[in-house]
């Protein structure tokens, strides 16, 4: 491995338009860990959405283009294991008719990383200076856990950091309900499984809820806000980058949730 | 069975207010899961089960034709008939003929997933046969006029409570508060039925090639008395059944109880062969296999065909979020969950089943539980993917994933678009950082506030980043 690995940073679509501060944290783990970090522009989504919907053919183009977008780089990294999951599992599957196509985005898949194990697995980074008071639990969200193996490196990562206690809840292995497209289709089963997973939470007595993924992150941190749960919601990777002082996601901050 | 998919959205909303039904559910999934992980943990090996299991599965798949002869012949030289019925309409025939010939009246049932799949019970009781089911919570359904919510535990959506009152009302006996007081009110109230049937059904879990024989597992013992203490034994089965050996059957056994209820193995584990032989203490007079195709040969052919090593565990359905929210029944058909979902478009109609591929949020769970490893998420999105293409999605669906197909195909209007959603949101979002209603995403506002953006998209900032 170089030294100084050139990174694609995959900016993902919920990233991109929700939380910008996120990408910021992302970026500033990869380059204290001595990556070159750079941000094509040509990239978009990387095309699970349409690929989930049955729209092989859209995800097919999108793919190819995110192929085209960052296949230059050592390395393709980003702060999700839905779409790094899809990156690394899906292209090859959707493109497996079209040879070339094909080797191009095995050679891609090999390595794209969802940013939490590149840092633990590639990097080999054990331990983050970094600080946050609080006791927090971990969602792990579906794909990460079941696509990518993510489970063991983002505690090994957040057992560095000063002042936060982990605390782990019921069925965190459990899907929270946002699914893609599904909570919007099945809103009100999505709303059973999200309030599952928040009567879990609390129980941990945890006043913040961590994670991998915004979509997961996004939809529980929004039914929170809904049914008046205080919690504040943070990617995991805010936290180790020691970004995690100013709002949550959805709008609970620190200082709101202390008193 | 009535196939009523198509209503899986309202039947899914009322299933979520059925406070007996929660009841019910969580009861079930706490004694599943654990169970099972608590059983596999005891089986260090149980993962090259799962793979050999996989392996004799695809093997045999791949030679079905070979294997079904093999097992006809071997089924006819102990006695037995077999029959391969192409549908449902023929299987019910087959076995109605079979009755009619016995001049059977009584008619006694253990679980067979396959007899509600052609809609058995109805056939016979409509000939004026009385047909009653012995296991226990099948047994239970027939009394309340319902259908299995469930593959392994047909009445998991009723509550002990729920049975207290149904036995009292039809037993006419003082209602038994106690589990095992309702168990032997049952057995007491089925031994009757049992000495009186004239033709026994049973499915079976497994059918083997080279002896013949017809497996099943049950652990009340009710499919021992159902096929040995009738004159005629009918066994209904799918095609796919069939394994080549007992050796084979050996790997599926450790697997199954395991995957199923978190038992080591059932209570009884009971093979068939043939009809009564000489010299034999008991046993039917007559024995027939009904081999049911109902689309199983078209999904051989095809990209479903892992669909068939599915040994009918439950297992998918007890880890399933969407099942241990809604239930069995809100699904529609014989059968729900995650194996039902794929199933049940490929057997009734990509199109009254629209819902069930898509109400599921592929976390995976379901693979990973498996104990013949399908690729249960993968079939559910090649199954989105023939809806697509046969343009069942709703129209504003389509519309939807075509602009966003379009957008994101073109880098520099996507990001515009970005930057304007993001401005547009935040200044929605206000103080709060949230959007507690927003038209264009009322399903996501129905139930949750929408987290604001923080106002400048990830790539408009980042360029300036890099200038500085």
């Amino acid at each position: 491995m170089p030294t100084h690995p050139r990174v694609g940073f995959f900016a993902t679509c919920l990233m991109n338009l929700f939380r910008p501060s996120l990408g910021f944290a992302s970026v500033k783990l990869l380059e204290n860990a001595g990556c070159i970090v750079e941000v094509p522009a040509a990239q978009t989504c990387c095309g699970q959405p349409g690929y989930n919907s049955g729209d092989f053919d859209g995800a097919r183009a999108l793919a190819k283009q995110t192929i085209v977008a960052f296949e230059r780089y050592d390395y393709v990294v980003g702060p999700s294991g839905s779409c790094m999951a899809t990156i690394r599992h899906d292209y090859s599957e959707l493109l497996k008719d079209e040879a070339i196509w094909h080797d191009r985005a095995v050679a891609l898949a090999a390595k794209s990383f969802e940013l939490l194990s590149f840092l633990s697995d590639v990097l080999h980074v054990e331990r983050i200076g970094a600080q946050f008071e609080g006791v927090a639990t971990y969602h792990d969200s579906c794909s990460g856990l079941r696509s990518l193996g993510i489970k063991g490196q983002p505690r090994a990562l957040l057992a560095g950091v000063d002042g936060l206690r982990l605390v782990e809840m019921r069925d965190t292995e459990v899907c929270c309900g946002f699914g893609g497209t599904f909570c919007v289709k099945y809103p009100e089963i999505s709303e059973r499984m999200v309030d599952d997973k928040l009567a879990n939470i609390k129980a941990t007595g945890a006043d913040t809820l961590l994670g991998g993924d915004l979509g997961c992150l996004m939809n529980i941190a929004g039914r929170a806000a809904r049914t008046g749960q205080k919690l504040r919601v943070f990617h995991t990777a805010e936290v180790l980058a020691g970004m995690a002082d100013g709002s949550g996601i959805g709008g609970e901050s620190k200082n709101e949730s202390k008193h | 069975m009535r196939m009523e998919s198509a209503r899986f959205k309202q039947a899914s909303v009322v299933a979520l207010h059925d406070m007996n039904l929660r009841t019910a559910l969580a009861r079930s999934r706490d004694g599943f899961i654990g169970g099972r992980q608590r059983a596999i943990d005891q089986v260090p090996e149980f993962e090259q089960l799962r793979e050999d299991a996989k392996r004799i599965k695809d093997h045999v798949l791949e030679n079905l034709d070979h294997y079904l002869m093999r097992y006809e012949e071997a089924v006819t030289a102990s006695g037995g008939h077999v029959h391969f019925a192409r549908d449902a309409d023929e299987a019910r025939a087959i076995v109605l003929d079979i009755c009619r010939q016995a001049n059977a009246k009584t008619i006694t049932k253990g679980k067979s997933m396959v007899s509600e799949e052609i809609g058995l019970n109805d056939a016979l009781t409509g000939a004026g046969m009385e047909v009653v089911e012995t296991d226990l919570g099948e047994y239970i359904i027939q009394l309340a006029g319902e259908t299995p919510s469930h593959i392994v535990g047909p009445a998991l959506h009723k509550t002990r409570e729920q049975v207290t009152e149904l036995f009292a009302a039809h037993h006419r006996l003082p209602p038994k508060e106690t589990v095992a007081t309702l168990v032997a009110e049952a057995r007491s109230t089925l031994r009757d039925k049992f000495f009186r049937a004239d033709v026994g059904i049973t499915g079976a879990n497994f059918l083997i090639a080279e002896t013949g024989s017809s497996l099943i597992v049950t652990n009340e013992g009710n499919g021992d008395l159902t096929q040995t203490l009738s004159r005629v034994h009918i066994v209904t089965s799918g095609v796919e059944r069939v394994l080549p050996n007992l050796d084979d059957v050996a790997v599926f056994l450790r697997l199954l109880a395991r995957s199923a209820t978190g038992q080591d193995t059932e209570t009884y584990t009971t093979l068939s062969t043939g009809p009564r032989h000489v010299g034999d203490p008991d046993g039917p007079e007559a024995y027939h296999v009904v081999l049911v195709d109902n689309g199983r040969s078209k999904m051989l052919g095809g990209e479903f065909r892992d669909m068939l090593r599915c040994i009918r565990c439950g297992a998918c359905l007890n880890h399933c979020p969407v099942y241990g929210s809604i239930g069995g029944h809100a699904y529609g058909w014989v059968y729900p969950g995650p194996m039902g979902s794929v199933l049940t478009p490929l057997m009734q109609g990509l199109d009254g089943a629209y819902d069930l591929p898509n109400a599921c949020t592929l976390n995976g769970r379901c693979q990973s539980v498996c104990p013949v490893k399908i690729p249960l998420p993968q079939m559910l999105r090649e199954l989105r993917h023939m809806q697509h293409r046969a343009r069942l999605a709703p129209v504003a669906q389509h519309y939807a994933l075509a602009i966003w197909r379009y957008v994101a195909a073109h880098p520099k209007l996507y990001h515009f678009g970005n930057a304007c959603a993001a401005r547009v949101l935040a200044l929605l979002g206000g103080r709060r950082k949230r959007i507690g209603t927003l038209p264009f995403a009322r399903s996501w506002t129905s139930v949750r506030d929408l987290p604001a953006p923080q106002g400048r998209t990830f790539m408009e900032q980042w360029p300036r980043r890099e200038k500085s």
